[in-house]
């Protein structure tokens, strides 16, 4: 009994020469849980996207089919009129609205622009019920965790009388009581009728709760198969996944390991507003001179939580345990402090975090280490231009001066100069979030190149890279984390993707 | 120090025009406004705006504004405002007044005790922005009401006059004369023109050597000549007048000391730094908290010394002194190019910024247009200088 309530085919969208989706096809049936998996960045959410009309009917390549109608939607709210709502990892939810007021935001209960406050909340309290939130609806959104606006989230779903409800990385941000609760949900929506795409990094919760999963891969479709079936396994899944081609070439190196440089131990960091919340659990790790140390994680894994926190405290509250330094345990209560004890932190977010965009390349390259180039707090103009073009050169920085405006650089020649400033610093230990993304290949190599000299001349690196190959192909050895806890630690001997791949998922039962 | 990558390293090709903030357009426009604004005036007036009796108040007149617009370009690169100068201003006039004619304090003493006032009103306020982490909207807006309140109480409603005439001096005094042309006013200029030429020619002849972009040199001496003969023209016309102003002594000093805080010291640029990007200044280390709470102390400083100039140009305090001054400084910030967003902003666009809304006062006032229209005219001023910057920067694909 064959009975297709969303067929896409084919589908392909381009962003500015780069494919994001290269014929993909999915197929979903009528009251199944449909998961989709796939790395970061293979596709799933710019597929989800095309679907809900954020990129209008045109933009992309392909066909959608859904409820047997070819859909053209412009819009968000073309699709939700036809029935298909997403809820985001996001929630997009008014805080200092009641629930009632969120759950009908953009879809009042009124007559002639004047809302009608009784039904509203009676409707509200209905839905409510429906997804077992037990709430007066007149509450404010602020005053529910995450795990509640979830709810409302759907409960708003539901009052657009949904029949494909798309949820991407619902349980990211939850933690497992509010998970087991939100999938036994799902269960019961889909009970009801009402069709579920859900997109999932943590297997366990696929194999919970999914009859169907398709696996997505550089923006193709891998395959797609029942979970009822027999070999429908973690371990299958994983395979799918990962086994993106190793296109990158890597720079040649003999790595000269020496003495640790850097331990950290026991380090745990809450959410800085969800004080309940353990993002980083009980982290130990270290790194010795000279060595490239990978972490690998995927998308909300605490992996730049973890950076952040151990820089300077930027990031998390409660946050508790020790660093060692060359055996000697140090503090980092402030970004200078951090600093001055030999650390660096380029940012996964250059544009962001990294860098002064409306200032030239000589002011961000000193901007961490003015002290260098100043007496007395007088900046000496002159060293300060003798750097950055020291930098311009070293680095093979394309720009027309060291006086360019960084907004106008590309994406590779931004990323030289968010680690020259951070080389500038003189630090012993980098930590280099995500040094490669949006870069094309070619400044790649170059980075790579960079990353391998720094370790040549004795420093303790840390990649944070969402790219396995990347990672293999760089690090000495790799971490794996996984909701916050260090699942993994591999060699670079034996680290494959599917291994990784393996503890990057192994979330708790 | 620098890490090879590439064996070598290729050369990108030649500097082109882009670059040092030296060439900033911006700034050649709204200095190109303000000839335009005084040819104007000058026709329309038949004269009048340039005699040396004008152009006198006219420095004397608008000394608050420049010296507010100092600090307030400050403020506003680091993404804030401060609505409380008005106020401080008032508050200042009425300590320096009592504290000379009820405490019998000198007038170097009243003047110090006005700045260390203006330091503690822009601790307190500093304290709640930086600290406490309230924007500096709020603050500022309390702190407009409180200090205005507490002039009212030191003053209780009425004015006090009678101030030493040493303190008078400072506002509306000159530098002793020689006799008509006055030498000594003649000599400043001479050095001022001295001291600018060789400033440019270093810096020109430094930018040679970092093989920066230079401009050709028939435009560089062309403008080292245009801005010799405006200052010399400029001393000539004061000293056939009252001679050399003190407050533009004053002024210079500033203009020259705010401008190498802000180019050339690390607290100038931390605050460029937060202007431009906060997230990557805390990321950077830089003390983000301490830059935000001395720039109100700074703040509070000079606008303490622009209540010690108004007063003192009023010869008597009165609690309805400094009205709308916080709205002239932000106006003259604006105008003279600071970016509403922050990160953008030079103390000489300021003072020009500054300028070019006195000279419109002035050129106004001898016209005899009615000072409801005049407030309208500023208005406009305003909003066609910050839209031109904007529309400007759209056309150029700026972000």
């Amino acid at each position: 009994m064959s009975n297709i309530i969303l067929r896409m085919t084919d589908i392909s969208k381009e962003f500015s020469g780069v494919k994001a989706l290269d014929g993909v096809s999915l197929e979903v049936e009528r009251g199944q849980v449909h998961a989709i998996c796939g790395e970061n960045g293979a596709g799933k959410s710019t597929l989800m996207k095309v679907l809900s009309g954020v990129y209008p009917h045109g933009t992309f390549g392909g066909a959608i089919e859904f409820e047997n109608h070819a859909t053209a939607y412009r819009s968000i709210n073309d699709s939700e009129h036809d029935g298909i709502v997403i809820i985001h990892q996001e929630l997009a939810l008014s805080p200092y609205l009641s629930i009632a007021e969120n759950i009908f935001l953009g879809n009042e209960m009124s007559t002639r622009g004047v809302i009608d406050w009784n039904k509203t909340n009676r409707e509200a309290a209905l839905l409510l019920a429906r997804v077992g939130l037990d709430e007066n609806p007149a509450t404010p959104v602020l005053e529910l965790g995450v795990g509640k606006q979830q709810l409302v989230e759907i409960a708003k779903a539901l009052s657009k009388r949904v029949k494909l409800l798309i949820l991407d990385e619902p349980t990211a941000a939850l933690n497992d009581e509010d998970s087991d609760h939100l999938l036994g949900l799902i269960n019961h929506l889909r009970e009801q009728g009402i069709t579920c795409i859900i997109i999932s990094h943590k297997l366990k919760e696929i194999r919970k709760i999914a009859d169907t999963v398709t696996i997505i891969r550089d923006g193709k479709t891998v395959e797609t198969f029942s979970m009822k079936q027999a070999d429908a396994t973690e371990a299958r899944i994983i395979r799918s996944m990962v086994g993106r081609p190793l296109d990158s070439l890597f720079p040649p190196r003999t790595p000269q390991i020496g003495e640790e440089v850097f331990r950290v131990e026991n380090w745990n960091v809450y959410h800085p507003v969800d004080s309940t919340r353990l993002v980083v659990d009980d982290a130990s790790f270290h790194v010795r001179a000279g060595e490239i140390v990978g972490f690998a994680g995927l998308m909300g894994a605490g992996r730049t939580e973890l950076a952040m926190s151990i820089f300077g405290r930027s990031y998390g509250a409660n946050i508790s345990g020790r660093l060692f330094k060359n055996g000697k345990e140090i503090q980092a209560r402030s970004v200078s402090e951090a600093i001055k004890n030999g650390l660096a932190y380029a940012t996964e977010d250059r544009k962001r975090f990294g860098l002064n965009l409306i200032g030239d390349i000589t002011q961000n390259i000193s901007a961490a280490a003015l002290n260098r180039v100043s007496i007395r707090g007088v900046i000496d103009t002159n060293a300060e231009y003798a750097v950055a073009e020291g930098y311009r050169a070293s680095m093979n920085i394309k720009a027309p001066s060291v006086g360019s405006i960084t907004g106008k650089l590309s994406g590779g020649n931004q990323q030289k100069v968010v680690l020259s400033k951070w080389i500038y610093t003189g630090p012993d230990i980098l930590i280099l979030d995500e040094p490669t993304r949006g870069i094309d290949v070619g400044a790649k190599y170059e980075i790579y190149g960079i990353i391998n000299e720094l370790a040549a001349r004795g420093k303790a690196v840390i990649v944070i890279s969402s790219e396995l190959p990347e990672l293999i192909g760089l690090s000495d050895r790799i971490y794996a984390i996984c909701e916050g806890r260090l699942t993994g630690e591999v060699a670079r001997e034996d680290a494959t993707q599917e291994s990784l791949m393996h503890y990057m998922t192994a979330g708790r039962d | 120090m620098s890490i090879t990558t590439t064996p070598t390293a290729a050369r990108s090709p030649r500097p082109g025009k882009s670059g040092r903030k030296k060439f900033d357009t911006r700034q050649y426009g709204i200095l190109a406004a303000l000839v335009v604004i005084v040819l104007l005036f000058q026709t329309l007036t038949g004269g009048r705006l340039l005699l040396p009796g004008n152009v006198n108040n006219v420095i004397q007149q608008n000394a608050y504004v420049l010296i507010l617009a100092i600090g307030m370009v400050m403020v506003i690169i680091a993404g804030h405002i401060d609505l409380s100068v008005g106020s401080v201003v008032a508050l200042v006039g009425a300590v320096a007044a009592i504290s000379m004619t009820s405490w019998g304090l000198s007038w170097w003493a009243a003047v110090i005790l006005s700045l260390l006032v203006g330091a503690v009103v822009g601790a307190w306020q500093g304290y709640w922005i930086a600290f406490v982490g309230i924007p500096a909207f709020i603050v500022t807006l309390a702190g407009m009401l409180m200090f205005r309140g507490l002039t009212l109480v030191l003053l209780t409603g009425g004015t006090i006059s009678g101030l030493p005439p040493e303190f008078v001096a400072i506002g509306s005094g000159s530098l002793p004369v020689t006799g008509r042309p006055d030498l000594i006013t003649l000599g400043i200029g001479a050095i001022a023109v001295i001291g600018v030429v060789v400033s440019q020619w270093r810096s020109r002849a430094t930018l040679n050597r970092l093989r920066l972009p230079v401009e050709g040199a028939a435009s560089f001496w062309i403008k080292l000549v245009i801005v010799a003969v405006a200052i010399m023209a400029l001393a000539w016309t004061l000293s056939s007048a009252r001679g050399m102003p003190i407050i533009l002594v004053i002024l210079a000093v500033l203009v020259l000391g705010y401008t190498f805080v802000l180019n050339k010291t690390v607290f100038g640029r931390h605050i460029y730094a937060m202007g431009g990007n906060m997230h990557a200044a805390v990321m950077s280390g830089v003390k983000t908290k301490w830059v935000n709470f001395f720039i109100f102390v700074n703040m509070g400083v000079l606008a303490a010394l622009a209540g010690v100039v108004s007063t003192s140009r009023a010869g008597s305090a009165v609690a309805s002194a400094g009205q709308n001054f916080e709205l002239d400084a932000i106006a003259a910030v604006f105008i003279g190019g600071a970016s509403v967003q922050g990160g953008v902003g030079t103390v000489i666009g300021a003072v020009i910024g500054g300028l070019v809304m006195g000279v419109l006062n002035q050129g106004l006032s001898i016209l005899s247009v009615d000072a409801a229209w005049q407030q309208v005219i500023k208005g406009l001023v305003l909003l066609l200088a910050v839209a031109f910057d904007i529309v400007s920067k759209r056309r150029s694909g700026g972000r």
